[in-house]
C-alpha cells in the first residue's frame, strides 16, 4: 500500500493549513494508515482515490475528519489504559498460575511505532506475580520503516508526553539528544519481525497473549474472518487475545467468545472449540 | 472542579486555561508561586489541580510545589510540573519535591487530556 506523491502533497498541504502540523517526507506511511478507514468508510478502493475524489469535492466535514486523523489519534503509550490495567491485573496473574515453566509468550501485531510491544513490557515488569519470569515478545507489523523506528526505541518529546507517566519515563528511559530512547533492558525483550496479517503466518510457536488492536478494522470480513481463525491457530488453548474497543469477533468468528477482564475484556476460544487446536 | 495556572507566562496561561476550561475545570490563574501561594490562603477550599511552570520570577514552580506539600490543608491538591525542563533529573527532582505528573512544553491538548486522565482528573478517567 503507498500513497501516491500527489495524494500525498494535497493531505500535506491540508494538515498543515488545518493545524500547523508538519508532515515530513517518510510519512507517507503514517498518511496511508491513518486514512486507510476513512476511505473504506466513504466506499473508496483506496486513499488515494478517496484523496482524489476530496479534493475536487472539498467537503468541509470531510477535510476535517482527515486532519483529525492524523492529528488527534497518535499512538500512544499505555494506550486507552483499561487493557494495561487488565494485563497487569487480571491477565498476567491468572497465566502466571498456570505456567510452571515461569514463561510467558506474547505477540503484538501491527505494532506500529513499538509503544505498543514497549507499553506491555513495561506492564510485565509491575507485575509482582511475573517477577523473574520471562517474557518473550515477538512485536510484528508490515513497515520497515516502522519496524526500524521501533527496533532503535527512540521518541520525541512529543511522543513520550503521550499517555506516560512520569515516574515510568525517568524509570524506563533515557535522554538522546532532543529524544528520548527506551532501556535497553526493555529493547532487548522484544523482537521485532516483518509480518503481512493477511498471508499465512511463518512459523511463531504458540502464544498466551495476543495484543491486535485496531487493525482488523483495515480489513473486509473475509479478511478479518481469515486473520482470526489463524491467530487462533498460534494461541495457546487458555490465551487471550486483546481487541481494539471497536472491534469484535461476534459474527466474525464465533470460534471466540468476550470474556470480561476488569474494565476491559479479553478474547478468548470457546471451550468446545479448543480441541481443535490442540 | 477548580485548577490552578501558575506560569508568568500570559500566553501560556490562556492556552493551558483554554484545554482545562473544555475538560470542565474552573479555572484560576496566578503569574508566580508566591501570588499562587497567596491565592491558596484566600480561598474557601483548595483547588482540585495545579498546573506549574517551573522557571517564573518571585517563587519558581519547584520552591512552590514544595511549600504546598508542606501544607497539610493543602495535601489533595493534584500538581502537576509543566515546563520545557525536559531534563531526566529535573522529573526526578519535581517528582521527589512531590508532583504528581510532569508535563513537557510543548504539548499537544491531548497529551495534556491523557496526562488528566492519568491523574484520575476526567469525568472517564480509569486512571492506569
Amino acid at each position: 500500500m503507498t500513497i501516491s506523491p500527489q495524494a500525498f502533497t494535497f493531505v500535506r498541504e491540508l494538515v498543515r493549513a488545518e493545524s500547523a502540523i508538519v508532515l515530513d517526507t517518510g510519512k507517507e506511511y503514517l498518511v496511508e494508515s491513518r486514512l486507510v478507514p476513512l476511505a473504506r468508510a466513504a466506499g473508496h478502493p483506496d486513499v488515494d482515490a478517496y484523496v482524489a475524489d476530496l479534493s475536487k469535492r472539498r467537503t468541509p466535514a470531510a477535510m476535517k475528519q482527515v486532519v483529525e486523523a492524523l492529528t488527534t489519534n497518535e499512538t500512544s503509550w499505555f494506550r486507552d489504559a483499561d487493557p494495561f490495567t487488565a494485563l497487569r491485573q487480571n491477565v498476567f496473574p491468572a497465566l502466571a498460575k498456570t505456567r510452571s515453566n515461569r514463561t510467558l509468550r506474547i505477540w503484538a501485531g501491527a505494532c506500529s511505532s513499538g509503544q505498543e510491544p514497549y507499553s506491555i513490557i513495561m506492564t510485565a515488569l509491575d507485575t509482582p506475580e511475573l517477577a523473574g519470569w520471562k517474557i518473550e515478545l515477538v512485536a510484528t507489523d508490515l513497515s520497515e520503516e516502522m519496524l526500524t523506528r521501533s527496533r532503535k526505541g527512540e521518541y520525541s518529546q512529543l511522543e513520550v508526553n503521550r499517555g506516560l507517566p512520569a515516574t515510568t519515563l525517568v524509570r524506563h528511559f533515557e535522554r538522546a539528544g532532543l529524544n528520548w530512547r527506551i532501556n535497553q533492558s526493555i529493547r532487548e525483550r522484544v523482537e521485532f519481525r516483518s509480518l503481512n496479517l493477511t498471508r499465512p503466518f511463518p512459523p511463531m510457536g504458540r502464544f498466551d497473549i495476543v495484543f491486535l488492536r485496531n487493525v482488523l478494522i483495515y480489513f473486509d470480513l473475509p479478511t478479518k474472518r481469515d486473520v482470526l481463525k489463524r491467530v487462533r491457530q498460534v494461541m495457546a488453548p487458555d490465551g487471550h487475545l486483546f481487541l481494539g474497543a471497536a472491534e469484535m469477533t461476534m459474527g466474525v468468528d464465533d470460534a471466540w467468545e468476550r470474556v470480561p477482564a476488569g474494565r476491559s475484556s479479553v478474547y478468548r476460544i470457546r471451550e468446545e472449540q479448543r480441541t481443535c487446536v490442540l | 472542579m477548580r485548577a490552578l495556572i501558575v506560569d508568568d507566562s500570559r500566553a501560556m496561561r490562556r492556552i493551558v486555561g483554554r484545554i482545562l476550561g473544555d475538560a470542565g475545570f474552573e479555572v484560576l490563574e496566578a503569574g508566580d508561586g508566591q501570588q499562587a501561594l497567596d491565592l491558596l490562603e484566600g480561598l474557601d477550599g483548595p483547588p482540585e489541580l495545579a498546573c506549574v511552570d517551573w522557571n517564573m520570577p518571585v517563587m519558581d514552580g519547584l520552591t512552590f510545589i514544595t511549600e504546598v506539600r508542606n501544607r497539610p490543608q493543602w495535601r489533595a491538591i493534584t500538581l502537576m510540573m509543566v515546563t520545557t525542563e525536559s531534563e531526566s533529573d529535573r522529573i526526578v527532582r519535581a517528582l521527589a519535591a512531590g508532583a504528581h505528573e510532569y508535563l513537557i512544553k510543548p504539548f499537544t491538548g491531548e497529551a495534556m487530556l491523557e496526562k488528566l486522565d492519568l491523574l484520575g482528573l476526567l469525568p472517564t478517567s480509569t486512571g492506569v
